[in-house]
């Protein structure tokens, strides 16, 4: 069995998540390649080939020709998978390879199951089983769901990948994140609100439990999107990574770009009046209560 | 200029999920079922491009599902579609993404859509891949995970956002299709007098036996709650009791209350 992993580049790095790919085609037990768009310096520790294309001359976000390039990769490499980060530039990529060759894609894989690959649905509260029904197939993973143990080694053979053509997608340029004036990095406790709160005027009852507890205030995305508290104070995937000493999530479900952005704290609390949330299957206690009657009452109890 | 936005209904994500009979999909009973919260940025964007725009141009809506779906068209229609289209299918849940975006692209195959909108994923299915499939199967230019959205002399210009709060600012030409991610904009809810325009909008029903042609490409064999990670200690009952209990927990466990 053979797999090609396809790099991420980012502002002239490749991102760490290939030697997620590298574990996960471990598990499969298949020989592996690596393709790139990236430059000579991106190449990483590896004991196998990278087709690499010039980032210089490709961009780090142009996917019509990427879809180019990678299709060229499958040509040469002839791969049973062809496995991406599920990311923004995964989950973007992906279906257009897949769409080309008329692949069956199953998308951010969480594990292997003995009768296809494990994927989260509806919202991360239940789990599907998918399998692919074409010889070959493109796969996406979710960010951290496969770990690489140990010091990535070798030193690859590189070959060269080109082709001829244009893009349609102009990339004009990068947007950095906005300035924070809150560094949750650094924070012991974490009180975050997720939509349960119900609403924007109840966000300054969870600031009073962050208060008592000496913490700060975080956020889930839909309370951000929807201008209740500043994006400063977003945990997620499109916020900031924490690993508090205690996180206490607030009516939030878990979705699973807030779980990756919170799962490292090291005691986690949720209140939730659903005892099926997700949440609950990472959180050392979950109340189940209505959190608008829980947390006035804890934040009492912690000021006596 | 013509707009297509598609639409997908799904349960209520609060919902307690039972496994159906076939073991592969939800049971609907006791479900309550709503727009893709990712597809009401979608319409929300689609309208708003309509309003730019003015008279003389056409926005429609379509669903694909069983007849419960044409309440999902009806709300997109109140929030300002100018007509619907319903895909009937009552077994769309056993469709994979390929068959979705066949469906989709074989309806708006040579009826010269300049732009299509969709949600990034489902809340329910969460693959990401129909809309980016759609494109390559109409050969549209496309954009994916859109936080901002312009048009423009001709082309469209957005934003994706990638991960850490970084963004990519992106130009594609028309023929355009763009996926919208949570907090484009700020979704409008039907008023009283847009909900009884609405009822007066056309809705056109076709059947999906007659539109696909494609087989799948992949299955689903299970459908299932997760393993319990256990060890988690789930606190009921009554207030006053869950906050004592949590108290002596966290002094317990942790060092961080004084």
């Amino acid at each position: 069995m053979k797999a090609l992993l396809v790099g991420e580049y980012r502002e002239g790095k490749l991102l760490e998540n290939i030697y997620e790919l590298v574990a996960f085609a471990g598990k499969l037990g298949a020989d592996t390649a690596i393709a790139l768009i990236g430059d000579a310096g991106s190449v990483p520790r590896y004991d196998g080939t990278v087709y690499l294309a010039d980032v210089a001359k490709f961009g780090e976000y142009n996917p019509d020709q990427h879809k180019q390039l990678i299709l060229a990769a499958i040509a040469k490499e002839n791969p049973d998978y062809v496995i991406f980060p599920h990311s923004s530039f995964g989950w973007d990529l992906a279906p257009r390879v897949a769409a080309n060759l008329k692949l069956s894609q199953v998308s951010e894989i969480i594990a292997i199951a003995d009768d296809g690959f494990e994927v989260g649905c509806c919202n991360a509260k239940m789990r599907r089983t998918v399998k692919p029904g074409t010889a070959k197939a493109v796969l996406t993973l979710q960010a951290g769901a496969f770990s690489f143990v140990g010091e990535p080694q070798g030193t690859p053979t590189v070959v060269p990948l080109d082709v001829a053509g244009d893009g349609l997608v102009k990339f004009l340029g990068y947007e950095p994140a906005e300035a924070k004036d809150v560094d949750l990095g650094k924070a012991e406790v974490i009180v975050s609100a997720g939509r349960g709160i119900g609403k924007k005027d109840n966000v300054p009852v969870i600031a009073a439990l962050a208060k008592a507890m000496g913490g700060e205030l975080g956020a889930s995305r839909p309370v951000v999107d929807s201008g209740w508290v500043e994006h400063s104070h977003q945990v997620g995937t499109t916020g900031q990574t924490v690993g508090p000493k205690l996180y206490v999530a607030c009516g939030i479900s878990g979705a699973i770009q807030h779980l990756a952005g919170m799962k490292k704290s090291d005691f986690i609390v949720a209140i939730n009046k659903d005892k099926d949330a997700p949440i609950g299957e990472i959180a050392d206690v979950l109340i189940v209560a209505d959190v608008m009657q829980f947390v006035p009452a804890l934040t009492a109890a912690l000021q006596k | 200029m013509k707009i297509l936005v598609c639409v997908k209904q799904v349960p209520d994500m609060e919902s307690r999920f039972k496994v159906n009979d076939g073991g592969d999909w939800f049971s609907e009973a006791d479900l309550a079922f709503r727009m893709n919260e990712y597809d009401e940025y979608a319409v929300e964007q689609a309208v708003q491009l309509r309003e730019q725009l003015g008279e003389g141009n056409e926005l429609t809506v379509l669903s694909i599902g069983p007849d419960r779906v044409q309440e999902t068209i009806k709300k997109a229609l109140a929030m300002g579609c100018d007509r619907g289209v319903h895909i009937k299918d009552a077994d769309v849940h056993k469709k994979d993404p390929w068959q979705v975006a066949s469906l989709i692209a074989g309806y708006a195959q040579g009826k010269s859509y300049d732009i299509i909108f969709t949600g990034m994923q489902s809340q329910d299915r969460g693959s990401a891949q129909v809309g980016v499939t759609v494109a390559e199967n109409l050969s549209f230019s496309c954009a994916t995970t859109l936080v901002d959205f312009k048009f423009a002399d001709g082309a469209v210009t957005g934003k994706r956002e990638l991960e850490g709060g970084l963004k990519a600012g992106v130009r594609i030409p028309l023929p355009a299709l763009v996926t919208c991610q949570l907090g484009l904009n700020v979704p409008r809810y039907p008023t009283l007098p847009n909900i009884m325009k609405a009822k007066k909008k056309e809705i056109e029903a076709l059947s999906a036996a007659d539109v696909l042609k494609e087989q799948p490409l992949s299955t689903t064999n299970k459908f299932y709650p997760p393993v319990k990670r256990g060890g988690g200690v789930v606190l009921e009952g009554d207030v006053a009791s869950q906050v004592e209990r949590l108290i002596g927990i966290l002094k317990d466990k942790t060092a961080v209350l004084r």
